[in-house]
């Protein structure tokens, strides 16, 4: 294969990081007063990377002698990165102008991050996962920072790099036993070396790379700089860490287990459950103690992790495509629930993170109170809306394999995710209003409100035939 | 025959630079003597057949390590006399250091020939007819070229990182003005003036 079919195919990513070269130039040049027009351009330049997935980009096969995929999954999964990126960026500028934090690299860090995390979701070399993950990750540090007067968001800054340079050390520690016993870098290779049984250095690396990925994923027990990080760092960009980068890295999970460790499915799938029930207890339980609504998502995207996991640990096709439905949905719910945080301020435009001043939201701000209570119910899986469709596919996914005893036990813990969400439900409409919000300001984030909120309504059933097939299609891209 | 005398006089030659780098009295005849040494363990290298770690050695250890060295010396104002005196209360730690290093190569040695991890699959030998340069070139500029230039993306991303972290516009300054020094004409600067004898100079 020519370089120039090569590249053909890296299409996406060839938009995305020309476009985010030519965006810094204009930041620089410009100054921080062009930072409105340049999200723009960025959300544009991401929807052009998106219309390149209909071409050869989307289903091309492998590239670079098999170090990058340009299959149905990898496209599905950019799919919603570019989604999830591009929303995060809209919403952002006006968050950055009301705190007189606007600048302009904010977009081209995000471009940036969105080519790392389409090579993380191409990779067919551990070589290309740990560059993506690196240049993902690191694009990350500096926005979990990005209001660097803001102690908080200094410290959410450090700590992620901190512990993500520790979980970049893990993995890197088992890519490097991989490829000392495998003999090659390359996904197939590692499967060709599996083939024969698994070696005790074999086994090493398949657990350190595991380590490392459920660091990113944020599955427990690797998931303590989650709250904190969530926290601090400003609304837009944690709505960005809860979306994307997690659809990216479990993306990427999901391939280096199916693809790279095929044959050794029991031995990562002892790992995958424990991750995927400590996720979801541990998720369920801690967040009922919390009194900030950013924590608490944080422990719900903790939570909803562990039922993604669940769906992989099925190790089949089907389980493969219920976690990207699962994932298709979790992106709506985030990152409309995030946008409905974005709207508690103060009547000074200051922002409020606390659960109480949610306090009878249904009577001062009607619209904002019930999508908030449909991304809650969704999330807590409740029918008809249709978080518990995907939670139902996971589980169909489990028992399909015999491994019905674990479905049992995620259901239960699903209640116990439950109540905490309902909780914040009944403070919004039982109880006393607390002072309310500022009005809305921008037009477009109500618009993005109520998308999301009519994606996962009943309504959004009506997209089940075209998501399931676009997730099995995905799948069927790894079998 | 030929090649043994050349290793002979390089090895005998990065001993003797390395004892001489230790022990000699001037800092900047040590750094001469360092530089010395790297040439040798160059010499080395191309009598392996590493031609390209032989280069590696001469332009950054030789061109940028050791000249780097030598300025820290020349400005630094180090009383290397004083650092010298401890020599005899941290000989045991060097010598403790040398015998573990000792070890190591022992052991790596001993493993490599023993074959016990296969290491010859995994390195994946290139043809010898290829030179070593070429070979490399090859794996950094075709077979990896992808990661290549994502390596130097993330580059890219610390060095934006480092700036929006750290850059703040100051206040206050008085920068210079170039366009507007190359725009100034000599009419708006000078006047000609015919003074006349015996009054004062209007200014």
């Amino acid at each position: 294969m020519s370089l120039v079919q090569s590249l053909a195919l890296t299409l996406p990513e060839l938009i995305l990081t020309v476009g985010a070269v030519t965006l810094l130039m204009v930041v620089a040049f410009v100054g921080d007063q062009a930072t409105k027009a340049v999200s723009w351009a960025a959300v544009a330049l991401l929807a052009v990377a998106s219309l390149a997935l209909l071409g050869p980009a989307g289903h091309g096969g492998a590239a670079f002698d098999g170090l990058y995929r340009a299959d149905s999954f990898a496209a599905f999964a950019k799919l919603l990165i570019y989604i999830a990126a591009g929303t995060t960026l809209i919403v952002a500028p006006d968050f950055f102008a009301r705190n007189g934090n606007v600048r302009g690299e904010y977009p081209v860090l995000i471009l940036l991050s969105a080519v790392g995390m389409g090579m993380m979701v191409s990779a067919g070399d551990l070589l290309t996962l740990y560059v993506g993950l690196e240049l993902q990750s690191l694009a990350a540090y500096v926005l979990a920072s990005f209001m660097r007067r803001d102690t908080r968001s200094a410290e959410a800054g450090l700590k992620y790099f901190v512990l993500g340079a520790l979980a970049s050390g893990i993995l890197l520690y088992g890519i490097s036993l991989l490829y000392g016993f495998t003999g090659t870098t390359a996904f197939e290779g590692v499967a060709a070396g599996f083939a024969d049984g698994l070696s005790m250095g074999e086994m090493f690396g398949l657990v350190f790379v595991m380590a490392g990925l459920a660091f990113k994923i944020s599955a427990v027990p690797f998931h303590m700089w989650t709250p904190d990080v969530y926290e601090g760092a400003p609304t837009p960009v944690t709505a960005f860490f809860a979306s994307a980068p997690k659809v990216a890295a479990m993306a990427l999970m999901t391939r280096v287990a199916v693809e790279g460790m095929g044959g050794a499915t029991d031995a990562w799938r002892q790992i995958v459950i424990f991750a995927a029930l400590a996720s979801t207890i541990l998720g369920g339980v801690a967040a009922i103690g919390q009194t900030n609504i950013k924590r608490l998502l944080a422990y719900s995207s903790i939570n909803n992790v562990g039922f993604v996991l669940f769906g992989l640990a099925a190790g089949t096709q089907e389980g493969v495509a219920a976690v990207m439905t699962y994932l298709a949905v979790y992106v709506a719910m985030t990152v409309g629930s995030f946008i409905c945080v974005l709207q508690m301020r103060d009547t000074d435009g200051q922002p409020v993170e606390t659960i109480a001043s949610l306090s009878g939201l249904s009577r001062t701000r009607p619209g904002l109170a019930a999508a908030l209570a449909i991304f809650m119910f969704s999330l807590a899986g409740i029918p008809p809306l249709l978080g518990f469709w995907a939670k139902f596919l996971v589980f169909d996914a489990l028992v399909a394999v015999g491994l019905w005893p674990l479905a049992m036990i995620g259901i239960a813990t699903s209640v116990i995710g439950a109540f905490y969400y309902l909780k914040i439900v009944k403070t919004m409409y039982f109880d006393d209003p607390a002072p309310a919000y500022a009005p809305m300001e921008s037009k477009v984030e109500g618009g993005l409100i109520a998308i999301s909120a009519l994606f996962v309504s009943p309504l959004g059933y009506l997209a089940i035939p075209a998501l399931g097939a676009a997730s099995m299609a995905a799948a069927r891209a790894l079998f | 025959m030929i090649q043994t005398i050349a290793f002979y006089l390089f090895a005998f030659m990065v001993v003797a630079a390395g004892i001489l780098t230790v022990t000699a009295r001037n800092p900047v005849h040590s750094v001469l003597w360092l530089i010395l040494a790297f040439f040798n363990a160059a010499g080395l290298m191309v009598l392996v057949g590493a031609e390209f770690i032989a280069m590696l050695l001469v332009i950054v250890y030789v061109g940028a390590v050791a000249v780097l060295f030598l300025f820290v010396v020349m400005m630094l104002d180090i009383d290397f006399t004083e650092l010298r005196s401890g020599v005899a209360r941290h000989a045991p730690f060097g010598v403790l250091l040398v015998l573990v290093l000792l070890a190591e190569i022992i052991f790596a040695t001993a493993a490599w020939n023993a074959g016990g991890i296969d290491m010859a699959r995994s390195a994946a030998p290139v043809p010898a007819e290829v030179p070593n340069i070429e070979a490399l070139g090859t794996v950094i500029y075709t077979r990896y070229l992808y990661i290549f230039e994502a390596a130097g993306l993330v580059l890219l991303v610390a060095m934006i990182g480092a700036i929006v972290l750290t850059h703040r516009a100051r206040g206050g300054t008085r920068p210079q003005n170039v366009s507007q020094q190359v725009k100034r004409r000599p009419e708006d600067a000078v006047r000609n003036i015919n003074q006349p004898v015996g009054q004062g100079v209007e200014l």
